[in-house]
């Protein structure tokens, strides 16, 4: 526009010449800016990479190699191939601990619907006071899991613990929950639900939050109750970020360390050790046991890498099963 | 009028039902800010009291005789901090590399901090220890910060954040000569507020809460953060627990006071934790 005003009527030819010329100015001078912007990313994003890589990335790799090898007395390592996995697959102590820590997660999820029946409570329209109600259900996810498990431990306590005196007052015979081994898993199971139910219920209503409310009303002039809007609306709309939920939850589970590391006690070895150990220790506790303190850093590095891949393998399938139950609209 | 009846009619028991979550939820932090005011003998008298019979702060003075408490405070304080500031630039700049400019080798980069987000932590610390070690770094504050300084999912999030801003300011800046830096730290960053305060609540919360990496790498009870001192307070009061109910209330009342602060910006951060793994 401008080009024209100044040069008055403008002969076509003349025009797409004066466009290329501009054009080529500006090809040139974006060629000479990614020619230098190209030092400019490697230069920015060279700290975090070396980080990454020195902290993160080849600690994996070393990981792995220290799964295939012995640790000596005094460090060294014997290349051993795949005995520790041959350990590993014989050691009962392998077996209890991946068992406790499959219940945990399995139980941990059922508190995933109890995320959702809260999450459509807070939503309903009209209710006043869900700030409120948001930050007291939020609590537990900010506090430090350390001192969550000595509150509970306090909960649990045999003896005085106010669960069992308010069991006594009800005629019930509590027990010792946390040293009782057919207690303590959930015993653990029951705070790992106190402190995500916050957490998941905050992303569910973010995914109610996004449901249009046109889907209700359209529903609703179709005849269809509360109850059949739930069944037909709200839960295949908020499918995925049930699966997204889940396998968070599945996630982080499975690596469950310091509340159940500090609600059932050390691994003394000896009589204060808690009599329900076995069955509360997680895989990720023992293998802070083997790797730390028993100096069996190969047994320990093969135990994590088993934990690895169970990750990634239950995460595939739940991937896998989402197209049974998952509706991306 | 039907319609806001029914409405009425299905408040209340919302109420009554999130109000008894409330209280569930609530309670064990209840019990715990009222046992850390009772005396021993009265933590565990029969039928329990529910008030202190009158409130004795001694709990709160033999915590900070057991553990070196207040030191463990400032370590936590300038651990989480130098670690939360770390990020924020380490992974903001690297962030605004992937989102904005074009590089040979950039594709597979990326991929190599996202196979890092992939892995769970434990992968992690048997070299990490070893790194520290090697370094002399056993019992120091340096190794509580170094290897958090760095992270993958603070460069996966902020990348998102900065592909979602729009290019037109910088373009400008661009062309008028200023270079990637400039425009990275003079307009994208302020941009990514939002963004970066996400980032800084969650690192520092998490920092704050880790446990398992302080009782590896620092023994010293005076090197520790509050969440392993915590550890050994248990271990040395094991069953005096209006004791541990003060030494874990202490350590966990500055997060929640910031927490109640900032509720709103809190909530949204974690709410984008899901690709933390």
């Amino acid at each position: 526009m401008s080009v024209e005003a100044r040069t008055g009527p403008v002969v076509p030819g003349r025009r797409a010449r004066a466009s290329a010329v501009v054009g080529r100015e500006l090809r040139r001078r974006e060629r000479r800016f990614r020619h230098r912007d190209k030092w400019w990313g490697y230069a920015l994003i060279a700290p975090a990479g070396l980080g990454l890589a020195v902290f993160y990335l080849w600690p994996v790799v070393q990981t792995v190699y220290y799964s295939l090898t012995r640790w000596g007395a005094f460090g060294g390592t014997t290349w051993i191939g795949l005995s520790n996995y041959r350990t590993l697959v014989a050691d009962p102590e392998f077996w209890q601990s991946l068992a406790n820590t499959g219940i945990y997660t399995g139980l941990v999820l059922l508190g995933i619907p109890l995320s959702m029946v809260l999450a459509v409570l807070l939503n309903l329209k009209g209710l006043r006071g869900t700030g409120v109600y948001r930050t007291l259900y939020f609590l537990p996810v900010v506090t430090m899991p350390a001192a969550v498990a000595v509150v509970w431990r306090w909960l649990y306590n045999g003896d005085v613990g106010i669960l069992n005196q308010a069991l006594s007052a009800l005629g019930i015979d509590g027990t010792y929950w946390v040293s009782d081994p057919d207690t303590i898993r959930f015993a653990v199971a029951v705070v790992g639900v106190w402190m995500t139910v916050g957490h998941h219920m905050i992303l569910l209503l973010a995914g109610l939050q996004s449901i249009p409310a046109d889907y209700y009303e359209a529903a609703s002039l179709d005849g269809a109750g509360r109850i059949r809007q739930f069944f037909s609306v709200t839960l295949p709309l908020l499918s995925p970020t049930l699966f997204f939920t889940t396998v968070l939850s599945v996630i982080q589970s499975l690596q469950v360390f310091d509340l159940v590391y500090l609600i059932i006690g050390a691994n003394t070895q000896n009589s204060l050790q808690n009599p329900a150990f076995g069955e509360g220790q997680t895989v990720v506790m023992l293998f802070f046991q083997k790797a730390f303190f028993d100096n069996q850093r190969g047994y320990g590095a093969a135990i994590v890498c088993v934990l690895f891949v169970l990750i990634m393998a239950l995460t595939a399938v739940q991937f896998r099963l989402q197209k049974r139950w998952v509706h991306y609209a | 009028m039907r319609r806001t009846a029914a409405r009425e009619g299905r408040i209340r028991p919302a109420h009554v039902l999130l109000a008894l979550g409330a209280v569930i939820t609530v309670f064990p932090l209840v019990w715990e800010v009222l046992t850390s005011f009772k005396s021993f003998g009265e933590s565990v008298r029969m039928p329990p009291t529910i008030l202190p019979a009158h409130w004795d702060r001694s709990n709160y003075a033999k915590v900070f005789e057991a553990v070196p408490f207040g030191r463990q405070f400032v370590n936590t304080v300038v651990m989480a901090l130098l670690r939360t500031a770390a990020q924020l630039l380490l992974c903001a700049m690297a962030a605004y590399a992937f989102a904005r400019i074009r590089f040979p080798g950039r594709g597979a980069l990326f991929l190599g901090f996202l196979a890092v987000l992939m892995v769970p932590g434990q992968l992690f610390l048997l070299p990490q220890y070893q790194i520290m070690q090697s370094l002399g770094w056993l019992d120091s504050m340096q190794a509580l910060v170094v290897p958090g300084m760095f992270s993958a999912f603070g460069t996966f999030l902020l990348r998102q954040f900065f592909m979602g801003l729009p290019e037109e300011l910088e373009e400008a800046a661009r062309l008028d000569g200023a270079n990637p830096f400039t425009v990275f730290w003079r307009i994208a960053l302020p941009l990514a507020r939002p963004g970066l305060l996400a980032l800084g609540i969650l690192t520092f919360l998490w920092s704050w809460n880790d446990l398992m990496w302080p009782l590896i790498v620092n023994t010293d009870p005076a090197k520790m953060p509050l969440s392993a001192g915590l550890a050994s307070l248990q271990g040395a009061h094991l069953t005096e627990y209006p004791v541990l109910m003060a030494g874990s209330l202490l350590a966990t009342l500055p997060v929640i006071v910031v927490f109640v602060a900032m509720q709103r910006q809190f909530i949204q951060g974690i709410a984008f934790s899901g690709m933390k793994g």
